[in-house]
């Protein structure tokens, strides 16, 4: 390791590991911290992708897939259940093994990886962010560097530590934990979403085949309703009542922040990325793609701009990154705040009208147009949703 | 004041992301509240998926 690099990235998650790879691949020098022993572990995530949302940066392999889908099945809270057969394919990932893939990826462009490495401050010099203070295996040091990009997670405070706004309000934080469990016997290739006060208000609760009946099965709730039932009291009911004598592998917890990207995610020297970033699909909860996304357009800003030896270009990801994506979670997130206030009965009330819907006409664009159809007041909460600024 | 109770910890670091006061510090599997940064105001208690962290109401001033 060296005492000084272009760009430091903290975080090897998938955004920390695409920002690595798009620094580094113009040839510039480029090391990625990761706090935990392990890159890609613990996993705290469903898992699931598109098919196009991996294969903008990786050629798919087997390895790091446990299975590909083609359904998603939507389940009422009165149990009416719509399955919708999916235009594009997606995959449930093993995310220990594809989150290694990317690392590598982006160690073959030259970037240096070092784990166990927890930054713990910054270093600022006359107001711009020139390192990090880190400890390695118990050993402070300091690294210097042009650039430091947090890809730090939902737990980020890189950002904070440069004067950033990064925490995120509690009700638009998901509390979420997921299990991996055995003889879950459903579809091996469909995604199951379910719906309702009672399994995950202002939220929902997912069902995802890994393969051989085993299936991450999660949910999350908004910090308002976890005030009151905890996202675990939820899942270990639904777990009762669905799957109770299933051997559970794995159990985890974690927050999922279901927003708007932060106002700002560049100030000098620093720049944020994926979930430190808050750049979370807030309607679906998804981050792994759009993660990547907003790593590699950082990545690839950043070494431009050691390149041209004007560190201001930095603030050119701001509006790269609203274009490519940022924009659109402003829909979502409006979207998002209109179900959210979805009774039980508005939910049984789509369902009843799609179902009516033969299974090869549906769309999700199609599905989308009879719910609007048959329940007009559905139409005013989206068109609410659209048109708030 | 706030605790949180170690041992039922996942350290996922939901309850960092909604702390408005940066009072919360988490390592691989090490986690604190910052006392002197923390104001009580429970957002984490809220947040924690998995019911780990508490109000304690030792060593706090009870109200007149």
């Amino acid at each position: 390791m060296k005492k000084e690099y272009d760009v430091i990235i903290v975080g090897a998650g998938p955004a920390g590991s695409m920002a690595a790879r798009y620094s580094a691949v113009q040839g510039i020098s480029v090391l990625m911290l990761e706090k935990d022993r392990d890159v890609g572990y613990p996993v705290r995530c469903g898992e699931a992708i598109s098919k196009g949302g991996i294969e903008e940066f990786i050629t798919i392999d087997q390895r790091w897939i446990s299975t590909p889908i083609n359904k998603f099945s939507f389940i009422s809270p009165g149990g009416i259940e719509v399955v919708i057969p999916l235009e594009e394919q997606g995959y449930i990932l093993e995310r220990k093994i594809f989150d290694y893939a990317l690392a590598e990826s982006a160690a073959k462009e030259g970037a240096e990886i070092q784990t166990r490495a927890y930054v713990y401050d910054l270093i600022i010099e006359n107001g711009k962010v020139s390192g990090v203070k880190v400890e390695i295996a118990g050993e402070k040091k300091e690294i210097k560097s042009k650039i430091v990009i947090g890809a730090d997670g939902v737990e980020s405070r890189v950002g904070r530590w440069a004067g950033l706004k990064t925490y995120t309000d509690f009700r638009d934080m998901e509390s979420g934990t997921q299990v991996t469990a055995s003889n879950i016997n459903v579809d091996q290739n469909t995604c199951y979403f379910y719906f309702g006060k009672d399994v995950a208000p202002q939220g929902y609760l997912w069902v995802f085949p890994k393969g051989n009946n085993l299936a991450n099965i999660g949910l999350g709730v908004s910090g308002i309703i976890g005030k009151k039932k905890s996202a675990l009291s939820y899942l270990n009911d639904f777990m009762d009542s669905k799957f109770p004598n299933a051997p559970v592998l794995t159990r985890v917890a974690g927050g999922i922040p279901c927003t708007i990207t932060l106002e700002k995610i560049v100030s000098d020297g620093l720049m944020l990325v994926g979930d430190a970033a808050r750049q979370i699909n807030p309607l679906s909860g998804g981050g792994i793609a759009s993660g990547m996304i907003g790593g590699s357009i950082a990545g690839r800003v950043a070494g431009e701009a050691v390149k041209m030896n004007k560190l201001d270009h930095i603030y050119q990801y701001e509006s790269d990154w609203h274009n490519r994506l940022g924009k659109r979670h402003k829909t979502f997130d409006n979207i998002k705040n209109g179900i959210f206030h979805f009774t039980d009965e508005k939910f049984n009330n789509i369902a009843k009208s799609v179902a009516k819907v033969e299974v090869d006409q549906r769309s999700i664009g199609n599905v989308f147009k009879v719910a609007l159809f048959n329940n007009p007041s559905l139409m005013l909460d989206v068109a609410k949703a659209f048109f708030k600024k | 004041m706030i605790e949180i109770l170690p041992n039922k910890c996942d350290f996922c670091g939901c309850c960092v992301g909604v702390c408005p006061e940066d009072a919360i510090e988490l390592k691989e599997a090490e986690i604190k509240i910052i006392e002197p940064l923390c104001t009580n105001c429970s957002k984490c208690i809220w947040a924690c998926p998995i019911e780990v962290i508490k109000f304690n109401r030792n060593g706090v001033k009870a109200a007149s």
